[in-house]
């Protein structure tokens, strides 16, 4: 790869940052709540922030008026809304089942966050990479998952995408290119950007013309300050890897709040400002309204062109908000009443909702046919997870090794694999 | 042997374009020792990546890589910074073929010089097979000669599991021959030394620190059989067993340290297995659990002495030799 390009993109200007709704500061009263800024990304400030490769066209002339958004195709409407509204049926169904006691442990909602695993991965290609954190369902759902492999995981079902053996943190799925979830801050990042330097790999070292698939890692606000991810923002940009960082900031690690853990990017700014980090690791960092899956699929469609074309990572910073509490085992009693309702009145999907009618793109009827659709869908999903058997003790030992020499030699010579009794599962088999 | 080590290395990478290594200086430098010297100018700067110093993220991308299609090699500059990694050795590495329901497997070498070498000092001189041993879903393999170090490296490098490959710092320069092409199996152990009264069982380095013993042995009449290990987890229990079985006593001689080491596993799948053959509980000589001091003596200490073999070995087998030669 001595074609190992230092080309770094100019840094760039993100709009008008999401004046920061700081709960109790160290010190002082508790501050009263700023909604954030309405303003859209506009166009110009996005090609400043994607350095088109010298050969295209500079996209607009610097006008400063913010150009009218690419106005929506039926299909692509219906296709956001149905992943979105799919993903909150999904994770609200979940949130039943879980207090019925059909799932356990700890269950991650996205509930909130649909605009960004929508307006990203409906944006990309089905033989594009993903990986997620725990917070994993709708990432799934969005890359194509059925959900009822999904429902079938979390009840612990044989038929569950990864067999019952993964449960909610972690959902993965070959077929898909999802390449997991990650029960542990900033573990994903790394696999994603192994998948992207295989991509890579195949196309430099191999010669395989084709293999240009991008990968798309999400993560939340509190992992920005983990080594892994600033590891990662080095070598992707060093590499000059196709993934893109899309930073799902929600505001809060479990009871941290963001501005609590994250010191400013900038030595004149107060607020932390996470995409002003690309541009210290030579990528675009570009800051997105997370809760308009029209703005966070424009900041995607660029972001995943750039990749695409080899020109390398971008860090996308999407401001959204979760409905629910860390997990559904988390008390929730930190974030203030006014801050959910002011993320509440943001809503993506009933936001989509507007923009599609009064843009007259479908109708009241089209969207309701979606909506019910997918909840017969939803209905499907719990029923197919409900009537699938559990898994057998045979299927413990199934998956530990991909080659099951990897258990080793018995006392008789046989691997331990070839010994009868072995699937019932006791690994030592001594 | 980082000769060996580079043959194996140089066919595998020739025979399988998806085959290639991550490390801190593995491409222009080499490698630690010397175990690339000169790939990258054959396979290019992609193949024998020069990565930053972050072992945890270089470790997760060659997880990733390994995920959907490439087989890395991920060298350990010395297997002690792989602490730094063990998020992804553990978690990814080890456990993700079983969390993803089988859907994806992780085709990867971690390799690299470990062990106490000639003064290095506490932390250049760990050995962190113990450490890596409890993690499910990964085969943890010591080549200690020439001949087993590139057949071993070869059939690590082939293998779908991830194997934890450990070398030895001061075995690099060790001469022998090679076994040409052949991939050694990695569960198997090798049998270093046929004997009847005694049974030692080692690995990497204190192979070496055996055989020396065994000299003394000898002259004082005695027959060991010596097995070393390779295959740390799993054990070859058919070897093993039967091993035990004829000497009907057994050492253990392990560079780790004593607490939680290779040996006190092994010892305990003896002692489950084997009860009835043994006529003398099994006995671990391992490193001191101590840091490794840099004082030679001190360090000299830490260690498994060749001398303290030859003791043991008196101790349990001496009374049944005078009774044979009675």
């Amino acid at each position: 790869m001595s074609a190992l390009l230092h080309q770094l993109p100019s840094s760039c200007q993100g709009y008008a940052p999401r004046p920061s709704v700081p709960q109790q500061g160290l010190k002082g009263s508790a501050p009263q709540v700023q909604c954030r800024p309405t303003r859209i990304l506009s166009h110009r400030t996005l090609a400043q922030a994607v350095s088109a490769p010298p050969a295209a066209p500079e996209k607009s002339k610097g006008k400063d008026k913010p150009k009218q958004q690419k106005s929506l195709t039926p299909e692509v409407a219906k296709d956001l809304y149905r992943d979105m509204f799919l993903g909150r049926e999904f994770e609200e169904m979940c949130a039943q089942m879980y207090y019925r006691g059909k799932m356990f442990g700890f269950v991650h909602l996205y509930s909130g966050q649909e605009a960004v695993s929508t307006g990203v991965l409906r944006a990309m290609r089905p033989d594009d990479y993903v990986c997620s954190t725990y917070r994993d369902h709708v990432h799934a759902l969005s890359k194509g998952v059925p959900a009822k492999n999904i429902m079938a995981e979390l009840f612990g079902k044989k038929t569950g995408i990864c067999r019952g053996q993964g449960g909610s943190m972690h959902m993965f799925s070959a077929e898909h290119n999802l390449l997991g979830g990650f029960a542990f801050i900033g573990e994903g990042i790394p696999i994603g950007l192994g998948a992207a330097f295989g991509v890579k790999y195949r196309k430099e070292s191999i010669g395989l013309e084709g293999s240009d698939q991008v990968v798309a890692s999400f993560f939340g606000d509190g992992t920005c300050n983990v080594g892994q991810f600033y590891e990662c923002l080095n070598m992707a940009s060093l590499y000059k890897l196709p993934i893109i960082f899309v930073v799902e900031n929600n505001l809060w690690a479990i009871g941290m709040n963001h501005p609590r853990a994250t010191g400013p990017s900038d030595p004149n700014d107060t607020e932390p400002h996470i995409w002003k980090k690309g541009p210290a690791f030579g990528m675009p960092g570009v800051l997105v309204d997370g809760m308009d899956v029209q703005k966070v699929r424009e900041v995607a469609v660029e972001a995943v062109a750039r990749a695409r074309a080899g020109l390398g990572p971008t860090l996308i910073e999407a401001e959204t908000y979760r409905f629910r509490g860390h997990s559904l085992a988390d008390p929730d009693e930190l974030r203030r009443k006014e801050e959910k309702e002011h993320y509440a009145a943001r809503d993506p999907i009933p936001q989509l909702k507007k923009a599609i009618l009064e843009g007259n793109i479908l109708t009241q009827d089209e969207l309701k046919e979606i909506e019910k659709d997918v909840l017969a869908e939803v209905d499907a999903a719990v029923q197919f997870a409900e009537e699938s058997p559990k898994p057998d003790k045979a299927q413990l030992l199934e998956n530990v090794f991909a080659d099951p020499k990897g258990f080793g030699i018995h006392e008789d010579g046989r691997y331990k694999y070839q010994m009868p009794g072995f699937s019932s599962g006791n690994s030592a088999l001594v | 042997m980082w000769e060996a080590l580079r043959e194996a290395v140089d066919e595998e990478m020739e025979r399988d374009p998806t085959v290639c290594m991550f490390g801190e200086d593995v491409g222009h430098y080499g490698g630690s020792y010397k175990v690339t010297y000169d790939l990258y100018k054959k396979y290019g700067d992609m193949r024998l990546l020069d990565t930053p110093i972050c072992e945890n993220a270089f470790m997760g991308m060659g997880i990733g890589a390994a995920m959907t299609g490439l087989r890395p090699i991920v060298e350990g500059m010395n297997m002690g910074f792989l602490l730094l990694a063990y998020n992804q050795i553990s978690n990814n590495a080890g456990m993700l073929h079983y969390t993803s329901g089988g859907q994806y497997k992780v085709p990867l070498v971690v390799r690299g010089p470990g062990g106490v070498g000639r003064q290095l000092g506490a932390e250049h001189s760990q050995r962190l097979e113990s450490y890596f041993q409890s993690i499910p879903g990964v085969q943890l393999v010591a080549c200690s000669t020439v001949s087993n170090a590139k057949a071993l490296l070869k059939s690590a490098i082939r293998s779908d599991n991830p194997i934890i490959f450990f070398e030895h710092v001061l075995l690099y320069n060790v001469k022998g021959d090679t076994q040409e092409g052949y991939c050694q199996p990695l569960e198997r152990a090798e049998i270093a030394r046929a004997g009847s009264d005694v049974t030692i069982l080692c690995y990497s380095r204190m192979r070496y620190v055996v055989m020396q013993a065994c000299q003394q042995l000898e002259k004082d009449g005695f027959n060991p059989e010596v097995i070393d290990l390779i295959s740390l987890k799993p054990f070859d229990m058919e070897t093993i067993a039967r091993s035990v079985r004829k000497t009907r006593k057994v050492i253990i001689v392990e560079e780790c340290m004593k607490t939680g080491g290779i040996g006190a596993s092994l010892s305990a799948v003896i002692n489950e297995t084997l009860f009835d053959d043994l006529d003398h509980q099994v006995i671990r000589l391992s490193s001191q659990d101590v840091p490794t001091a840099y004082a030679y003596e001190l360090e000299a200490a830490t260690i498994v002495q060749p001398e303290q073999v030859v003791d043991a070995v008196k101790r349990i087998a001496g009374s049944s030799r005078q009774l044979v030669a009675a």
